[in-house]
């Protein structure tokens, strides 16, 4: 128990930014119209390909011969640029379609 | 100096994410919202490449770092630009899908490295780590699951006691946790690790297995805010605010969505979770016996069409997969250039994706203002002469109001059959995608123009044309 505690203590403030974040996520998106919802849903898609950088901190802390820990941290980095990179240009293309017939 | 200027960076970062949000909110600055996101993480990717430093030392292993940068970014843009506006959900879940591998990777390498160093860890570093795996595995295998079946690859797959099964997994997954955490102070159990993934990849299958087509947006906005946590997880495991706020974002972001969605269909998430369609309980029928239906020509569509002064199009998944949406925008324009009034009735889960039918039209240039939400086209129909439904059925289907036996009862639906006449275009008189019989069809008031919708639409224009 007191570990938890101490746990929780700790990252205060990471828990602090998880519970405003949620109710900012809530927030932000409750006022999205319908239309949107496949560009949104796509958008937020390639926001959470934030995970690269968890991928990238692996990768380059692994040391050089330690195979064990590149491989994996390899193939994530790949699975997550094509998260982030397709994720946008998927929803640019969406958006794209959306803005042509405003003129 | 390089510390704060990272801090910077992923500041810059988390605060591009939540105006990139805001402003896809806006369809005006909806296209700059997201350029602005897209802007936000390349500035946290970057810094993170040059700037972090853990205990004093940069990171290394640069050629892996931009090797693996250069095949994704590649692969990833060479899919995102190729892909067609119909397999955009798929895409979609897809890419969803390698973000929470990603997660679940970085979980595997994590435990390695406590593995190799000390073999203990703290509770709350272990709990992390799980659940980055757990989270990031059933998001990844699920969203597999779902392209599949986007795509027909896969289809639905049902038995006697998967519910019970897919509720034993979830069960043990959260044992496992809970006897990795409590054993916390001891050398961390391996077998109880791997036990745990295998768990979570056999469960991320089975959930989704059994759901079936008509709910996979909900599904895959469902996995779409799983990822979220799974990276905010990560953003934990290296205290890194830029992920923390990402993840969590899109984890409420993708709740809330995932809800609304599930308020469209008038059903709880448990509802579309559980008592999926296909599933155990419901038994959709075929004990009404079919009556008769009442065939179209292309001609007498033609000719209703242009003489009718309000006319209202349903589009539906059938429009989609028929690519008909440039030749339905050509019918609406000469429909409209003969002084008929004619709009769109979209139904909020037409189509694959929330918003499908939306983007679809938005790809042949179809005004907005033609466009009715639900709500509104129903107050139209009673006025309206001719509505024309374009691969649709499920969304019309009055079943969802007279029959509490139907696995779609109480999902609101468009009062199509309020018009003076329907015109339903189909391939065939096989049931739509929740599987169930559409007495629509067999209504006084209804006729069938069977066929692909491309092709008939062509031609109708061509009649019309000569008329």
């Amino acid at each position: 128990m007191q570990e938890v505690l101490n746990w929780i203590h700790t990252y205060q403030e990471m828990f602090y930014i998880v519970i405003l974040m949620i109710f900012l996520g809530i927030e932000v998106i409750g006022r999205v119209p319908s239309v949107l919802h496949t560009p949104l849903m796509s958008g937020a898609n390639a926001i959470h390909g934030v995970v690269i950088i968890g991928a990238i901190i692996v990768m380059g802390k692994a040391e050089p011969d330690d195979y064990l820990a590149i491989i994996p941290g390899f193939l994530a980095m790949i699975l997550g640029a094509i998260n982030v990179v397709g994720g946008f240009v998927v929803t640019d293309r969406m958006l794209e379609m959306f803005k042509k017939k405003k003129k | 100096m390089q510390a704060s200027v990272l801090t910077l960076c992923y500041l810059a970062g988390s605060i591009s994410f939540i105006l990139g949000l805001k402003m896809l909110s806006d369809p005006l600055r909806a296209r700059k919202g997201n350029l602005i996101a897209g802007a936000g993480m390349c500035v946290a990717i970057a810094g993170t490449i040059f700037l972090y430093e853990s205990d004093g030392t940069t990171l290394h292993n640069y050629p892996w770092i931009f090797a693996g940068l250069a095949i994704g970014s590649f692969i990833g843009y060479g899919a995102a630009k190729k892909v067609k506006m119909t397999a955009m959900p798929e895409m979609v879940s897809l890419f969803n899908g390698m973000g929470g591998a990603c997660a679940a990777l970085i979980s595997l390498t994590e435990f390695d490295r406590v593995l190799n160093d000390t073999g203990t860890a703290t509770a709350g570093h272990l709990l992390i780590i799980l659940l980055g795996l757990v989270i990031g595995t059933v998001s990844f295998t699920g969203s597999v699951i779902a392209w599949g079946k986007l795509n027909g690859k896969v289809s639905d797959f049902t038995f006697r006691g998967q519910h019970v099964l897919n509720l034993a997994f979830l069960f043990l997954i959260i044992v496992g946790i809970g006897y990795m955490v409590v054993t916390s102070g001891e050398r961390v159990n391996v077998v109880v690790f791997y036990g745990i993934l295998c768990l979570s990849i056999l469960y991320g299958i089975q959930f989704v297995m059994p759901i079936g087509g008509a709910d996979m947006p909900v599904v895959i906005s469902l996995l779409n805010s799983f990822t979220g946590v799974a990276a905010a997880c990560g953003g934990f495991l290296y205290d890194n605010k830029v992920m923390l706020t990402g993840g969590i974002l899109v984890g409420a972001a993708g709740t809330l969505l995932t809800i609304l969605m599930c308020k469209a269909m008038n059903r709880s998430l448990k509802n579309v979770l559980i008592g999926s369609f296909g599933g155990g309980n419901a038994k959709p029928g075929l004990q009404k016996e079919q009556g008769n239906f009442k065939e179209i020509s292309i001609q007498d569509t033609a000719v209703v069409m242009a003489y009718a002064s309000k006319v209202m199009i349903v589009p539906g998944y059938g429009l989609a997969v028929a690519q008909a949406q440039h030749v339905c925008h050509e019918l609406e324009k000469m429909l409209t250039d003969r002084g008929a009034q004619v709009s769109y009735a979209i139904h909020p889960v037409a189509g694959r994706m929330p918003g499908h039918m939306n983007v679809l039209l938005a790809e042949a240039d179809v005004n907005y203002d033609k466009l009715l939400e639900m709500e509104r086209a129903n107050e139209e129909f009673p006025t309206t002469d001719v509505v024309l439904i374009l691969g649709a059925n499920d969304v019309v289907n009055p079943a969802a109001k007279t029959d509490s036996s139907s696995p779609i009862y109480g999902m609101p639906i468009l009062d199509v059959e309020k018009a003076k006449m329907v015109i339903v275009n189909k391939r065939s008189m096989k049931p739509g995608y929740a599987g169930i019989e559409n007495e629509l069809f067999f209504q006084p008031g209804t006729s069938m123009l069977f066929g692909d919708a491309k092709t008939v639409l062509q031609q109708v224009v061509s009649e019309i044309k000569n008329l």
